[in-house]
């Protein structure tokens, strides 16, 4: 018999289905694989020890371009540590915006990840139909804080401002025609709140739309049923969370085992998966999504029959607003002091962790009573599911590889930070 | 920080984590050490001899079942507890200057207290958190004992801690850098790493390639580090740190 060899094979990091700059070292028998050695890194950019040279407020931009689909939330991580050091909490309008931009936040996530996993393994137009919705979500981030992706939104002791009582509006152009500009604006004639109320409204429709083109079509099962599986309790060994957890069948989720801010308060379900498969981890995250358009209609329903603040009233933390700084003494000084120096933060240790999209995202924040962080560390989700690829590709074909690393919904903002 | 769905986090915590506290003073005698902490997270410190034999009883005891290490991750407590601006008294010089540049600092740590690596447990069943704190004997070789063998999900958080900060892993399977370059040299969260680097690349059109050279910037800190000392926060006057401004405004008056 001739010798068969086994080859390896170089699989990114320039390659469009490896979500960014993945490099994977592949052993592979024929097509089927052997090993697979992940070599990650190539976006590191030591946001840990750069958030060590600055004051605390200066790193929540950061804590955006980690998940860089996901940015609130990883927001919201960083902003609770330093919450719980400081012993604050945040009013309660300010806890119910936060969960609904968690939320919106999931859809984001989410519909980015079906598009791009579906066209990775081969579905072309589940990717526009996602990309025609969160581009609303996107509208949904700018108008509250400027930024279509990257908020800087939340503040310790609350948010940066509250919701918009008016949704920017769409020009005339030779661009777009009247029609066209007047339907986009149909939706904006109110506040926030109401653009974003259309939105659920619609939006169960629509992942019904997704629903039709995959969830009983023969390829998309055939590329995702029995592939990658992982059993509930190896899932656990290896520091799954969020759906990668749930997928296999293992009922967990921090919105309610360990509730923060107001998920206590709101009624939603936690879908969990059975066999452990790339398909059944898609049947989780398809639910999710409309769990989380629940959530966000009783916040919205929430909000706006509460008005109020939304951050605490407290100048050692928050900067006063423009015009008491510009009649007050004492509130030029508390100015002056939180720009040129920021806050100190008690002495202690903190890990705070919320339910990202991904799965649990933990911000362990060591402070020395310094107004920077001593040692912040950024426990990603993707981290621990991406050093399992070996395990999970094993025994695979080649083309399954794909299927993995995007049941995986991997980001490497987060992987390399 | 943990409590059932349904209950009240903040009514719950206090009798759950003195049960855990309880549970785990029964199951590992003289093995653990708690670290105070103002947060309500328990913390204990292990040496680095009995880790391996803590770690298997924290995972595997009934009260305990911590099934997941979420995470491990490496602290250098180099320069902890020390500002860069003095604070107390009144200095005659400028922001510039009172912000030492380039000299790393000076060493008065005690020794085996500079690196330490610290693992995040979370059971699932009992739904219950616990952080390990592992000092390393060696300042100059940190080494602590691997724990891949107790939760396979350490195995790239060990590679990372050591990536960053140089701590050993004894018995990790593969033990490769992780998030650096090839051939990468030095531990870059390592208190005396300069924030800027080493070296720094760029294309050479005249070798036609890429060229790694010494680092062209100075390092320069704009906002200095500064510990002030805030009455809020003070655990004579309170217990936790309780937010209001009254106890501040009482002393000063």
């Amino acid at each position: 018999m001739a010798e068969i060899r086994n080859y390896t094979m170089n699989f990114g990091p320039q390659h469009p289905a490896a979500h960014g700059v993945l490099r994977l070292v592949l052993e592979m028998d024929g097509e089927v694989i052997q090993k697979a050695d992940p070599h990650v890194g190539l976006l590191h950019r030591g946001t840990e020890k750069l958030a060590e040279s600055k004051p605390f407020n200066q790193s929540i931009g950061y804590m955006d371009r980690l998940d860089y689909v996901s940015m609130m939330c990883n927001e919201h991580a960083y902003v609770l540590a330093i919450e719980k050091l400081l012993g604050l909490e945040p009013p309660l309008r300010a806890q119910y915006i936060r969960v609904m931009f968690d939320e919106i936040t999931r859809i984001l996530n989410h519909l980015l990840w079906l598009g791009a996993h579906s066209i990775d393994i081969g579905a072309m137009t589940v990717f526009l139909y996602c990309f025609r919705e969160r581009e609303d979500l996107m509208d949904c981030y700018e108008a509250v804080s400027g930024t279509r992706m990257h908020a800087t939104y939340y503040r310790p002791g609350g948010v940066y401002r509250d919701l918009p009582e008016s949704m920017p509006q769409y020009q005339y152009s030779e661009w777009r025609s009247k029609k066209d500009v007047d339907r986009l604006n149909s939706r904006r004639s109110g506040g926030l709140l109401d653009f974003i109320a259309d939105f659920v409204k619609r939006f169960p429709a629509c992942v019904d739309q997704y629903e039709t083109l995959l969830t009983d079509n023969r390829i998309w099962k055939q590329r995702t049923v029995n592939i990658g599986v992982v059993s509930p309790q190896r899932a656990m060994q290896l520091g799954f969370s969020g759906p990668m957890l749930r997928g296999s069948g293992v009922e967990w989720d921090l919105r309610k085992k360990q509730p923060y801010e107001v998920y206590d308060q709101v009624d939603f379900d936690i879908p969990v998966g059975v066999n452990g498969d790339c398909y059944d981890r898609y049947l989780v995250r398809i639910e999710e999504m409309r769990q989380s358009n629940r959530i966000i209609e009783q916040c919205i329903a929430w909000l706006k029959a509460n008005p109020g603040a939304v951050i605490i009233d407290d100048r050692k933390v928050r900067p006063p607003r423009r015009e008491e700084m510009k009649g007050d003494m004492e509130s030029l000084i508390h100015h002056f002091k939180l720009m040129t120096e920021g806050y100190c933060v008690p002495e202690g240790e903190v890990y705070a962790a919320v339910e990202a999209p991904k799965g649990e995202l933990g911000v362990y924040l060591v402070s020395d009573g310094a107004n920077k962080p001593y040692r912040l560390k950024v426990r990603a989700p993707g981290f621990a599911h991406i050093s399992a690829l070996d395990e999970m590709v094993r025994g695979h074909m080649l083309a399954d590889v794909v299927a993995v690393i995007g049941t995986q919904d991997i980001v490497f903002g987060e992987i390399d930070r | 920080m943990s409590s059932d769905a349904g209950t009240s986090a903040a009514v719950a915590t206090p009798t759950r984590i003195q049960a855990l506290r309880e549970a785990i003073a029964l199951a590992l005698p003289n093995k653990l050490v708690e670290v105070a902490n103002h947060t309500g997270e328990l913390t204990y410190e292990v040496k680095a001899d009995d880790l391996l034999a803590v770690a298997a009883v924290l995972r595997d005891a009934a009260p305990l079942k911590f099934e997941m290490c979420m995470d491990v991750c490496g602290v250098d407590y180099l320069s902890h507890g020390r500002d860069e601006w003095n604070t107390q008294n009144a200095t005659s010089s400028g922001f510039s200057r009172g912000v030492a540049r380039g000299a790393p600092p000076a060493h008065d740590l005690a020794p085996g207290r500079r690196f330490a690596a610290v693992y995040h447990l979370q059971s699932i069943s009992l739904n219950q958190r616990l952080r390990l704190k592992v000092f390393c004997a060696d300042d100059d070789a940190p080494m602590v004992d691997s724990v891949t063998d107790v939760w396979a999900g350490a195995n790239w958080f060990e590679r990372e801690a050591f990536d960053m900060f140089g701590i050993l892993f004894k018995g990790h399977p593969d033990l490769r850098r992780l998030l650096t370059d090839y051939g990468f040299i030095g531990h870059p969260f390592r208190k005396d790493f300069p924030l800027s680097g080493h070296v720094e690349v760029r294309y050479d059109p005249e070798k036609a390639r890429v060229v790694y050279q010494p680092v062209t910037i100075d390092p320069r800190v704009l906002v200095p580090k500064v510990i002030r000392h805030d009455n809020r926060y003070d655990p004579q006057l309170t217990n936790a740190p309780v937010h209001t401004t009254s106890i501040a405004k009482q002393d000063a008056t």
